[in-house]
């Protein structure tokens, strides 16, 4: 058994973060794991922000990670990495989507996007892998891959074998999207290596 | 044997099905609706959505009095509703078992209010048990219904929302049916009249004392030796708080109490012997403090944690080390737990809200700009329509808990009544909540002769919670066909002789209506009846969105003031003039036309139209 992690999936609502960690999980269960997973939902419906903690080792007690202990946080948009900075070890790992969805009420409080986000994040000196992984899916012919090319693109930080994570897509995504799932999990691992 | 990776909501509907339960109710609610939608898998349970909580509760103790074993689940605050029926059901004991949950929101992620309901089962007597993580939760729902037929008790089964929606490992087992007993024809027992209930009082107080006992010996209590020198630090914990403490604080010895009414005082004393300092870790109030100290233990408790809000991992630990730093506990300066969490990113440069809004195209908008016209006092209610109290509509007044928006506006309407503050008065109520609570009021209104207006904002779901069947719907939980309660006709059998239905995409006879009900000299209500948006994206016809022609616009930003997140403002240069002008986000857009009606320039148009 390898070590434990704790990963921390933000975006906003509909992006497919759900799905992804549920595949996490199941990765871990495959490889005996004890596993615990947590998400608000409730709120945070449609456009809302939306964080899934998923956390394996031997033994679990705490389905939420604590602030400073994040292995690994992914964010499937660009700028929402940066909200949840805190939950961040020191030398975790970012892995981000570049895709921007701007909140509306910006424009009725007068406020501006942080476009520039990601060089702020490299200032500051943290580990960050972009992909531009909604761009991958879309040429695979479904932008809604997206979430499985992040999981591709995170794939090999998570201590998993292929094989662990082949039958863990094979168990947790719908049949019918399972081909196209895999080559976006394949295109996120390249596209993980190549950065 | 199986296992399965479960919510805690998902495994106490797994357990309710392996504890044999034939009936199971609920009335939906944050964090615990996703109960009673996997219980609906499992087909040997018959269960429903029942109007509200005191609906669930007693058609449940209707089942328990004919024997079967069954269920109910509700929010904290639905528990309130349900108190009626539940307190005097502690006084007759059950025939078949009978569990209920409450499922409490220390957070208050989407909730009123942070009541803390272990109060309610020690203020009822009845057991009451907490599990913190998904297994427990399984486990826990089986047993409370040994419990509860063991000692003759209702049970309460309480989670909070880390529990409810966290997911854990859970053992599969299979379902063990116990038989329906029959009808306990035991009038002695189940008539309440005071004869009755004085010789009850006795028996309940004696099941408390066996309760007592009970409480510890029972495996949901149980000591988790430490080691090290942390060891002689004792925390007795329930709930999630235990699962945080056991990451945050390995080494410690821990009283892990699963059963925590009655608390095992017995136990608690055997477990202060073996450490040098007893801490209390609960989230919400001191409740299991207050009553150690009562009993003479010397605990610490709320000096070290909050009261308010979760005790999430890293409060947790800050909390710790803050008693450290000031003596409260003994925790030598070279612990590990004082370099933990030393290095935490905290930007500041950071300002991206994204808040909650009506979604773009959702029924309920064009209510809140209507009766921007007419500014009465809106006494609103809970549900997605409560979100038109923010701006830009910024049309809400009150709104307290479930119904309260037709008996508040009776009430303030008969305050001013006769005054020289007289303002006009409208409610404005979901379906789904009027259903709940909303008809009695209305009731009231018609008989006390308040003059008000109801909208009932008809969406034919319930939308805030995810779109749960309700009685308006002619569907059952399972999406079995169902008899279809008709609003209206409800509505015009209390006396209510003003009743219109409107749909709130056609903006012109909406706004007409609302003018002319407002002016109405007797109670009256609207109705706006059209489909919740998230189903009609779901279900509908393809959505055309709507454009807006720059050349047109002339930034008059009405629009705007609807708050709808698919419409936004862009800067144009027009002459060398900057201007200010609206646009349409066309993939948020969901094609209402409410924009494109109300825009006085018509700049606004499907996008086929123009092109
Ligand atoms: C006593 C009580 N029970 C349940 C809830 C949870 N709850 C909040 S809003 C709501 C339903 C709202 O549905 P509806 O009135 O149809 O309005 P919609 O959200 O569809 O606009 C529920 C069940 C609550 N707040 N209080």
């Amino acid at each position: 058994m390898s070590e434990g992690k704790n990963v921390l999936l933000v975006g906003v609502g509909g992006q497919g973060i759900l799905l992804a960690s549920e595949v996490i999980s199941q990765a871990a269960m495959n490889d005996g794991f004890d596993v615990k997973k947590s998400e608000i939902h409730g709120m945070a419906q449609r456009g809302g922000v939306v964080s899934s903690h998923v956390r394996y080792a031997e033994r679990v007690y705490s389905p939420l990670i604590m602030k400073g202990t994040a292995d690994v946080l992914v964010s499937f948009e660009k700028a929402e990495a940066y909200r949840w900075l805190e939950y961040l070890k020191p030398g975790g790992m970012i892995v981000t989507n570049t895709t921007e969805i701007i909140p509306p009420v910006l424009n009725v409080l007068g406020k501006e996007y942080p476009h520039d986000i990601l060089d702020r994040m490299k200032k500051q000196g943290l580990k960050v892998v972009v992909v531009d992984a909604s761009d991958a899916a879309e040429k695979l012919g479904n932008p809604r891959a997206m979430n499985m090319v992040l999981l591709g693109a995170i794939s090999d930080l998570l201590g998993f074998t292929a094989e662990t994570w082949h039958s863990a897509l094979n168990m947790r995504v719908p049949k019918k999207h399972l081909d196209l799932n895999l080559k976006a999990f394949e295109e996120g691992r390249k596209l993980a290596k190549a950065s | 044997m199986e296992k399965l990776f479960l919510s805690g909501n998902e495994a106490i509907a797994r357990g309710i099905w392996e504890a044999g339960v034939h009936v199971a109710t609920a009335y939906p609610g944050t964090p615990s609706t996703e109960i009673l939608e996997a219980v609906r898998f499992y087909k040997e349970i018959y269960c429903e959505w029942s109007s509200n909580e005191k609906v669930a509760v007693e058609v449940a103790q209707g089942a328990s009095m004919a024997g079967a074993r069954s269920f109910a689940a509700m929010k904290h605050v639905g528990v309130n509703v349900a108190m009626d029926p539940l307190s005097t059901f502690s006084y007759t004991g059950v025939n078949g078992g009978f569990v209920f949950v409450s499922a409490d929101e220390p957070g208050m992620h989407s909730s009123q209010n942070e009541q803390d309901n272990r109060y309610l089962a020690k203020f009822m007597l009845i057991p009451l048990i907490e599990p913190a993580d998904s297994a427990e939760a399984k486990a826990m729902a089986i047993m409370g219904f040994d419990i509860s037929e063991m000692f003759c008790t209702p049970v309460m089964l309480r989670t909070t929302t880390r529990v409810s929606h966290s997911k854990g490992i859970v053992e599969a087992g299979e379902r063990k049916e116990h038989d329906v007993k029959g009808f306990e024809h035991d009038w002695t027992k189940w008539v309440v009249i005071p004869a009755n209930a004085r010789k009850r009082r006795t028996v309940i107080l004696n099941r408390l004392k066996q309760l007592e006992e009970y409480s510890n010996e029972c495996p949901l209590n149980y000591i988790d030796p430490g080691s090290g020198s942390d060891a002689k630090i004792g925390i007795i914990a329930s709930s999630i708080a235990y699962a945080y403490a056991k990451d945050v604080f390995p080494d410690a010895s821990y009283l892990k109490l699963g059963f925590t009414n009655p608390l095992p005082f017995k136990l608690i004393a055997e477990f202060a012997k073996t450490v040098d300092q007893l801490i209390v870790l609960e989230e919400l109030e001191p409740f299991m403090q207050e009553q150690l100290l009562a009993a003479g233990f010397k605990v610490l408790g709320k000096e070290i944690f909050p009261r308010e809000g979760e005790i999430l991992p890293e409060i947790l630990l800050d909390s710790l080390k803050k008693a450290a730093k000031s003596s409260l506990i003994a925790i030598p300066a070279d612990h590990p737990i004082h370099k933990a969490e030393a290095e935490v990113i905290k930007p500041t440069d950071f300002d991206l809200p994204r808040p909650p809004t009506l979604c773009p195209g959702c029924p309920h908008r064009a209510s809140y700009y209507s009766l921007r016209k007419y500014k009465p006092i809106v006494t609103g209610d809970i549900g997605c329509y409560t979100l038109g109290v923010l701006p830009p509509l910024s049309m809400m007044d009150t709104c307290i808990c479930m119904g309260a928006s037709v008996t508040n506006a009776v009430g303030a309407f008969k305050g001013l009544h006769g005054t020289d503050k007289v303002e006009p008065v409208v409610a404005t109520i979901g379906d789904s909540t009027f259903i709940h609570s909303g008809i009695t009021g209305l009731v009231d209104a018609v008989y006390n002769q308040a003059n008000l207006t109801v909208i009932i904002m008809d969406n034919g779901t319930t939308a805030m919670t995810g779109g749960q069947q309700h009685p308006a719907m002619g569907k059952s939980i399972r999406n079995e066909p169902a008899p279809k309660l008709i609003l209206e006709d409800l509505c015009r059998s209390v006396g209510v002789r003003r009743v219109t239905v409107v749909d709130p995409y056609d903006f012109e006879a909406l706004d007409k209506v609302i003018a002319e009900e407002i002016k109405a000299d007797e109670p009256s209500v609207i109705i706006t009846r059209r489909e919740c948006v998230l189903d009609r994206l779901r279900f509908g016809p393809k959505v055309v969105p709507y454009i807006v022609d720059q050349d047109k616009c002339v930034g008059c930003k009405k629009c705007i003031g609807l708050g709808c997140p698919a419409i936004v403002t862009v800067d144009v240069t027009v002459n060398g003039k900057k201007k200010v002008k609206s646009k349409i986000v066309e993939f948020l857009c969901t094609g209402c036309s409410l924009c494109a009606q109300i825009c006085p320039v018509s700049a606004i148009s499907i996008k086929e139209e123009s092109k």
